[in-house]
């Protein structure tokens, strides 16, 4: 359950984004979470509602994006969404690719209410 | 409505403490390894294997990080090898943090190798940066040839991996080429090691490449995002 430690950073770098009296007036937070970066979304979610509860930040809810696995092939161009590791070219089988997508762990953007 | 655009990475303050503890070990010439695996995986009796092959050609530190107990890090000083323990409580993988403060009760003059034997748990240790050289995936022939598609993450950010228990194969449900394939395909350039910390095979190549790292300093940049 590394996703608690990962909630408390969140919640860190809320407090570090908005100031201390719009805490309350927060309504969504926007978190981006790639396939690969090894994070589960509903433990995620479930760590932020657990440690939000009781603070400031209780009414904020969470909205999880879902990056999904994407490599880009070096030899023939082709950017293919692939089945969550494999490096492999789906076109013509080179594993010499990079990954474009899937490792991000971001906190994205903040919603205030009026 | 307003919107505050962050787009900041989440573990953006470990990642710093994890640049720090990476600049100390360089100013220091100290190669580091991160050893991550399953339980029961091996990675105390391939570090026992490993001090008594490299005996004092290599001074070697290490950093046991430990659920409940400290009974690893007794296993390790049993060698007379310098070992700072960090006990997590229940967590699940370290944290930068955790090591820096490990590293201020190690002799850092007296270390040119050093190893954190991370929490048991192929998931949560994969995203920490502890600032080490590389993270090296100990995998043992009794947990199946399927861990590299079950976790990638730690299989892509490793730089090798070692397959422990090669005595058993006969008796259990692993195909090592099966193995390496799946490895393979989930990160092209892994080196890859076969060792059985019982027979004692292999644990000579793995020491000679260490020493190879440890003698070159061999301190490349990452190549991976976390
Ligand atoms: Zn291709």
């Amino acid at each position: 359950m590394h996703e608690l430690s990962i909630a408390k950073n969140i919640v860190e770098i809320i407090k570090e984004s908005v100031e201390e009296n719009d805490l309350r007036s927060i309504e969504r937070v926007v978190l981006k979470v790639g396939e690969l970066s090894g994070v589960v979304p509903d433990s995620l979610q479930f760590s932020l509602e657990a440690i939000s509860t009781g603070t400031e930040l209780e009414s904020a809810k969470y909205e999880m994006k879902r990056i999904p696995f994407t490599i880009k092939c070096k030899v023939c161009g082709n950017v293919s969404d692939n089945e969550l590791g494999i490096v492999k070219c789906p076109v013509c089988g080179s594993k010499d690719t990079e990954v474009v997508s899937g490792n991000e762990l971001l906190i994205s953007e903040i919603i205030l209410k009026n | 409505m307003s919107v505050i655009t962050v787009e900041r990475k989440i573990l953006a303050k470990n990642d710093e403490l994890a640049e720090h503890n990476r600049n100390l070990l360089k100013q220091n010439e100290i190669f580091t390894i991160n050893l991550v695996s399953s339980p029961g995986s091996g990675k105390t009796s391939l570090l026992e294997k490993t001090f008594e092959t490299l005996g004092s050609k290599v001074d070697i530190s290490v950093i046991e990080g430990d659920v409940q107990t400290s009974l690893d890090a007794e296993r390790v000083a049993n060698y007379n090898v310098p070992v700072v323990s960090i006990v997590t409580n229940g967590a699940c993988h370290l944290e930068a943090k955790l090591v820096q403060d490990a590293l201020s009760n190690l002799d850092l003059e007296k270390t040119e190798l050093l190893f954190i034997e991370n929490v048991g748990n192929l998931v949560c240790p994969a995203g920490f940066d502890l600032g080490e050289n590389m993270k090296i995936v100990l995998v043992s022939t009794t947990e199946g040839d399927d861990k590299p598609l079950k976790y990638p993450k730690m299989f892509r950010n490793s730089e090798a991996m070692i397959i422990n228990k090669t005595d058993l194969i006969p008796y259990v449900n692993c195909n090592i080429e099966t193995l390496k394939n799946n490895a393979l395909n989930v990160n092209p350039g892994l080196k890859i090691f076969e060792v059985s910390c019982t027979s004692g095979a292999g644990i000579k190549e793995w020491c000679n490449w260490l020493v190879e790292n440890v003698r070159t300093k061999h301190s490349h940049e990452k190549q991976l995002m976390y």
